[in-house]
């Protein structure tokens, strides 16, 4: 659904690309995730995607078409996106909120209709977040924030949802509810597609990883293929080794502590 | 949302106007200002009604309702509850035109199109700084654009007082001190007309605000083509708030606390939030006019003066809340 394919972008007066032949496709009805060091590049590409980063060469296909020559309303009706941090300086009530999702269809004229509330109640059924519509985001847990934010992605409607580390901050099991809620949502034929540090979870939860270093893809594939405990350590610079734990069914990495100098 | 906030805000606005039309050097009763109104009874207080109360009240109505949906506007697309309609160096702006006029000599018929005018240079002089920068709509950079604007402006007018006549400095001061007592009905027509138009972008424009609130992310994600509605918004608020400043100079702090104040009584939404700013900054002009004209008769407070004093505790109280 979303295809990447050799893109490169650079930051105004940078010396060197910040994504560089960067190609992977993000398929309906699974979980593609984008791994990686800080600052390999990972929020460059979601931001290369909604069009706040031109692309220098090659293009972001959305089946088949390049994402620039899609009107941005357009585009957003058919990609919800959830940014890594978003903080609203006057906070709205949760429905009111949920409701902005429906801005891309709605622009400045259309009357909300039947279908637009169905949307937004369906969205809100689907976060599991119907007894907060009447509360103030000032007064949410992060849990319930994060589960919001979502909420208002679902509202937008479309079927590829791109998500900027949608559980960082998030105790264990708030975040197992959003990787449990994004897994429904790609079997219900989403394409969904995130960035996240969290890679024992995207092992288990994504069908595909794609792993960035310094704005280039090192390895891509299924979790197996790419948490090589060799690649990780180059990847990461640091020591660890990559078990496969019988009861998850899934790699997972644990760091090792520093080696001693000498 | 609830329709009696709406009828609490209306009629809040007509009250206020009925006693700025009753109260005044010359008080007078209800009968007296309907016949006034109507055109009847008798012509000196007729005289008074029609030609002073009234467009004197109504421009006091615009400049609040301008102040108000300016500053509205302008927080929510700054995302910052400090923001407010001079940000971008339109107070400085329009003070340097009024200087200048006053200081060349220039009838004070022309005093009012010469801050315009000079409120209209600064928004575009901060423009051009912020574009030269390299922002690509940053609110943050056009911000310090709009300071460093106000900053230079500053300097010009002090420049320029220095070598002018006493008289010349006096009109510049008192003018930069805010009034609604030179109304005329032309005046206030062309005003309205304006407001209504820039004003009613802004209300158009409404949802665009709702979607930039929530971050420049977040909104681009949304569809938006967020450069652009900053910038639009930018320029609309900058140029109503340079129209209320030409006709009765600079009146602080309305447009900073009167959004806060619609907020608290739970309108959130832009579309809405200018609607409801517009009302109760008009409220709070008129109030403040009328209380300027009666704390210390015959002699009238600057209305800046009023608006500040109203002004600074609410502010206060709601930097309590914040911390």
């Amino acid at each position: 659904m979303i295809d990447f394919r050799d893109v490169a972008v650079r930051y105004p007066n940078a010396e060197q690309d910040a994504l560089s032949g960067v190609s992977f496709t993000a398929a309906r009805g699974s979980i593609t995730a984008v791994v990686g060091p800080n600052g390999s590049g990972k929020s460059t590409l979601v931001r290369a995607l909604i069009g706040r980063m031109a692309v220098s060469r090659g293009s972001i296909q959305l089946d088949g078409q390049p994402v620039d020559e899609i009107p941005r309303h357009i585009r957003a009706q058919r990609i919800a996106f959830v940014t890594q941090r978003e903080e609203l300086a006057f906070p709205v009530l949760v429905n009111e909120y949920v409701a902005l999702g429906r801005f891309p269809r709605l622009g400045l004229w259309r009357v909300a209709d039947e279908q637009d509330r169905l949307a937004i109640g369906k969205a809100m059924a689907e976060a599991g977040i119907e007894s907060l519509r009447s509360r103030r985001l000032d007064a949410l847990s992060g849990g319930e924030w994060q589960r919001v934010r979502l909420a208002r992605a679902l509202a937008q409607g479309g079927d590829a949802l791109v998500l900027d580390e949608p559980t960082a901050f998030l105790d264990v099991a708030h975040e197992m509810g959003v990787f449990e809620l994004l897994d429904r949502l790609a079997r219900g034929g989403r394409a969904v597609m995130l960035v996240s540090h969290q890679l024992n979870l995207v092992a288990r939860f994504a069908a595909t990883l794609v792993l960035l270093r310094q704005g280039a893809v090192v390895a891509t594939g299924s979790p197996g293929e790419v948490m090589q405990a060799t690649t990780l350590e180059r990847v990461y610079d640091w020591p660890l080794v990559v078990t496969n734990d019988p009861l998850v069914g899934a790699p997972a990495l644990v760091p090792l502590r520093a080696r001693p100098t000498d | 949302m609830s329709p009696w906030r709406w009828l609490l805000l209306v009629l809040l606005l007509f009250a206020a106007c009925v006693a700025g039309t009753v109260i005044g050097t010359i008080r007078l009763p209800l009968s007296v200002i309907w016949d006034g109104v109507r055109g009847v009874g008798d012509p000196n207080s007729m005289m008074v009604i029609r030609n002073l109360r009234l467009p004197r009240v109504s421009l006091a109505v615009l400049v609040g309702a301008g102040l108000g949906v300016s500053g509205a506007a302008l927080q929510g697309t700054m995302r910052n509850p400090l923001a407010e309609p001079y940000l971008l160096g339109v107070s400085g702006g329009a003070a340097v035109g009024a200087v200048m006029a006053t200081s060349l000599g220039i009838g004070a018929a022309l005093l009012p199109l010469a801050a315009f005018v000079g409120a209209i240079v600064a928004v575009l002089a901060a423009f051009f700084v912020a574009h030269a920068a390299g922002s690509r709509g940053d609110p943050r950079v056009l911000l310090m654009a709009g300071v460093v604007v106000g900053a230079f402006a500053n300097a010009a007018i002090m420049v320029l007082l220095a070598n002018a006549e006493p008289n010349a400095v006096r009109n510049a001061l008192w003018w930069m001190m805010g009034s609604v007592g030179e109304a005329t009905w032309s005046q206030t027509g062309w005003l309205a007309l304006y407001l209504l138009i820039g004003g009613g972008a802004l209300v158009v424009v409404g949802r665009e605000i709702d979607v930039l609130a929530l971050g420049e992310e977040a909104a681009a994600g949304l569809g938006l083509d967020v450069d652009t509605a900053i910038r639009r918004v930018f320029l609309v608020a900058s140029l109503v708030a340079a129209a209320t400043v030409a006709a009765a100079g600079l009146v602080g702090f309305v447009g900073l606390v009167v959004p806060h104040i619609v907020r608290a009584a739970g309108i959130r939404r832009h579309r809405a939030l200018l609607i409801g700013s517009a009302l109760a900054g008009a409220t709070l002009v008129v109030c403040a006019d009328l209380l300027g004209r009666v704390l210390r008769p015959p002699a009238e407070l600057p209305l800046g003066a009023v608006t500040a004093l109203i002004g600074v505790p609410f502010f206060l109280a709601k930097l309590r809340r914040l911390t």
